[in-house]
């Protein structure tokens, strides 16, 4: 095949631009250019793991659908397993499985054992395979009480697992998942975290994961691509992002009024102020305890919390640099 | 052979779906029953006014009422079925996940919606007609050879049905709100089927033309083939049918076409 030990994800300079129309006066309308991708370039090799993430509205589904070949970009190259997805949709759709996390394969008045049987018809999975992959999936993402549950009726995490199996009935090559863990809760989410890194390791199977959330692709990726406003910002090893952004915790600080920011607390500085309200970046390493206590002291603290730095917190800081 | 298998699959499941809503069923078949009712009683008042209105005597014109009542749900003469699913997904988007599935669009729609009108013709249909026929005296057709005709018509009825109901979901692409041509295309499909009133009854230019539009597909064209009315025979019915559904097929082909160009350049 054209891709083995190739490039199996191959994607230069691709952009997409939607045209947004919009009423101005009451006959009068304007056409407007939204640039979802805006020249997005990075490959990925045959069986690696790679986070892609940026925030909302970076472009993220826009430039997963093109590689499901359900999107045709507007310029630049890509190529998936050596061929274009959109206009070989019927060749490579059996190559790959997708997860949506805010939309559903499945039918929603059958239970997903009936719906496995549709998906094993659609992709002509035979019998044998068919039953083996399913016993897999049920076991390791524990689905085996649900397969009789209409889908309405199962929670959003229970969902997602049966979406995943869904996705891999067909032994596909590569799976893409948009944000698989969003609105998940703790459990459904570390199953399908460790799922994933099974399925990853064990059989080989391509994996490009988009999510918002950094935690997702600190257990899951060595990998990760970064991008915002459909610009890659950072490409490379989990632990460059590390040093990036992953060097200071923020302490959100509500006072009783509004004050002018924050000085002279050693190994903090302030970053924001809205109102009475002052975001303060420290040492990832240091305890908060010291200056939680000098805040207090010294300032009309009506509350406080500390948060761990989010990827549009990395963000901001790539654009600082 | 495996595209059959697959549609088969697909009808079959799109018959459970709606067997596992036994109330619905039930408060259906007592819905149609009621009306089946109101409105064999007002035939009787009319054809006592005017006998043979139509071509048809008054057995025949109960028979209709009460074969319409047993097709309605099944023929989705009020619009519904598969329809409301297939609009809401292009609504929300999700229908790019049909897209991007090896199988047909149109054909995976057809034989889900086929599915649901088989269960609603057994669940929705048996009852009324069976209730109608111990109320009433109807002309039924004592041949399993007309039966087997009428049942040929039904199918192609559900066709017809579909295909119409398939294009209007498809403006759903264009159009920020449906609700309109929704109501348009039931009222339309409430009168020009023969639901109301038998297209039979109405004269001159505006008769000839109702009974030549694809709505008459749907009920008229079946009651007349069971009550052995249909002009030309039951041959010419059939004929009529099968016409206007493969146009119809052929027309939200490439309605679809375009709506799928538009899905994979704009994003929906
Ligand atoms: N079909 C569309 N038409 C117009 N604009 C769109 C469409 N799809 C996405 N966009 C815009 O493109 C940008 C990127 O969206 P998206 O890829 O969904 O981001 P993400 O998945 O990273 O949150 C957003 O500004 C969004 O509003
Ligand atoms: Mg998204």
């Amino acid at each position: 095949m054209a891709d083995e030990g190739g490039e199996f994800i191959d994607v230069q300079d691709l952009t997409k631009t939607f045209t947004v129309r919009r009423r101005t006066g009451l006959l009068r309308r304007t056409a407007e250019e939204v640039r979802a991708v805006d020249g997005i370039s990075f490959t990925l090799r045959r069986g690696e793991m790679a986070g892609f993430i940026g925030p909302n509205g970076a472009g993220k589904s826009t430039t997963i659908k093109m590689l499901t070949g359900i999107l045709t970009p507007s310029g630049g190259r890509l190529r998936v397993a050596g061929v274009d997805p959109w206009r070989e949709r019927t060749r490579l759709v059996r190559r790959i499985g997708v997860v949506f996390g805010q939309r559903t394969t499945l039918w929603w008045d059958l239970p997903l054992r009936d719906s496995y049987g549709l998906v094993r018809r659609m992709y002509r999975v035979p019998q044998a395979r068919f039953e083996e992959n399913l016993a897999r999936c049920v076991e390791l993402l524990e689905l085996g009480d649900l397969l009789d549950v209409p889908v309405r009726q199962l929670s959003l995490g229970q969902r997602m697992r049966g979406d995943i199996t869904a996705a891999l009935l067909h032994d596909p090559d590569v799976l893409y998942l948009d944000e698989p863990t969003i609105g998940l809760d703790v459990v459904s989410k570390a199953r399908v975290r460790e799922f994933l890194r099974t399925l990853n390791a064990e059989r080989g199977t391509t994996v490009l994961l988009t999510t918002h959330d950094l935690s997702d692709i600190e257990q899951l990726c060595k990998r990760v691509v970064v991008i915002d406003h459909g610009r890659l910002m950072y490409d490379g090893p989990l632990a460059g992002l590390h040093e990036v952004g992953r060097g200071e915790r923020t302490l959100v600080v509500d006072l009783e009024r509004e004050l002018p920011p924050i000085e002279g607390l050693t190994g903090a500085r302030t970053v924001r102020t809205e109102g009475p309200r002052q975001w303060l970046a420290f040492p990832a390493s240091a305890s908060a305890a010291p200056l939680v206590s000098r805040l207090a002291a010294e300032y009309p603290l009506v509350d406080l919390s500390i948060r761990e730095p989010d990827i549009e917190d990395v963000i901001a800081r790539m654009y600082a640099r | 052979m495996h595209l059959l298998r697959l549609n088969f699959a697909v009808a079959v499941s799109g018959f459970r779906r709606y067997a596992t809503y036994r109330v619905a069923t039930a408060a259906g078949v007592f819905t149609n029953t009621v009306f089946g009712f109101i409105l064999a009683y007002t035939f009787i008042a009319l054809w006592h006014e005017r006998p043979h209105l139509g071509g048809y005597d008054q057995s025949q014109a109960l028979t209709f009422v009460w074969i319409g009542q047993a097709m309605l749900a099944s023929v989705a003469v009020m619009g519904g079925g598969f329809q409301d699913e297939f609009s809401e997904r292009i609504r929300n988007g999700d229908v790019a996940i049909d897209l991007y599935r090896p199988v047909d669009l149109q054909l995976w729609w057809l034989a889900a919606d086929l599915g649901r009108a088989a269960f609603q013709l057994l669940g929705r249909g048996v009852v009324p007609l069976a209730v109608g026929a111990l109320a009433f005296d109807l002309a039924l057709p004592a041949s399993p050879g007309s039966w087997l005709l009428f049942l040929l018509a039904v199918l192609l009825a559900l066709v017809v049905s579909f295909a119409l109901r398939y294009l209007v979901a498809l403006c759903g692409f264009w159009l920020l709100d449906a609700t309109g041509l929704n109501a348009l295309s039931t009222l339309l499909s409430l009168f020009f089927s023969g639901m109301l009133l038998p297209l039979t009854v109405f004269p001159g230019a505006f008769g000839e033309t109702a009974r030549l539009l694809p709505w008459s597909a749907t009920l008229q064209v079946p009651a007349d083939v069971l009550l052995g009315a249909q002009p030309g025979g039951a041959a010419a019915g059939l004929a009529f049918q099968t016409g206007w559904a493969l146009v119809l097929l052929a027309a939200g082909r490439a309605l679809q076409t375009v709506a799928t160009r538009k899905v994979v350049v704009q994003g929906g």
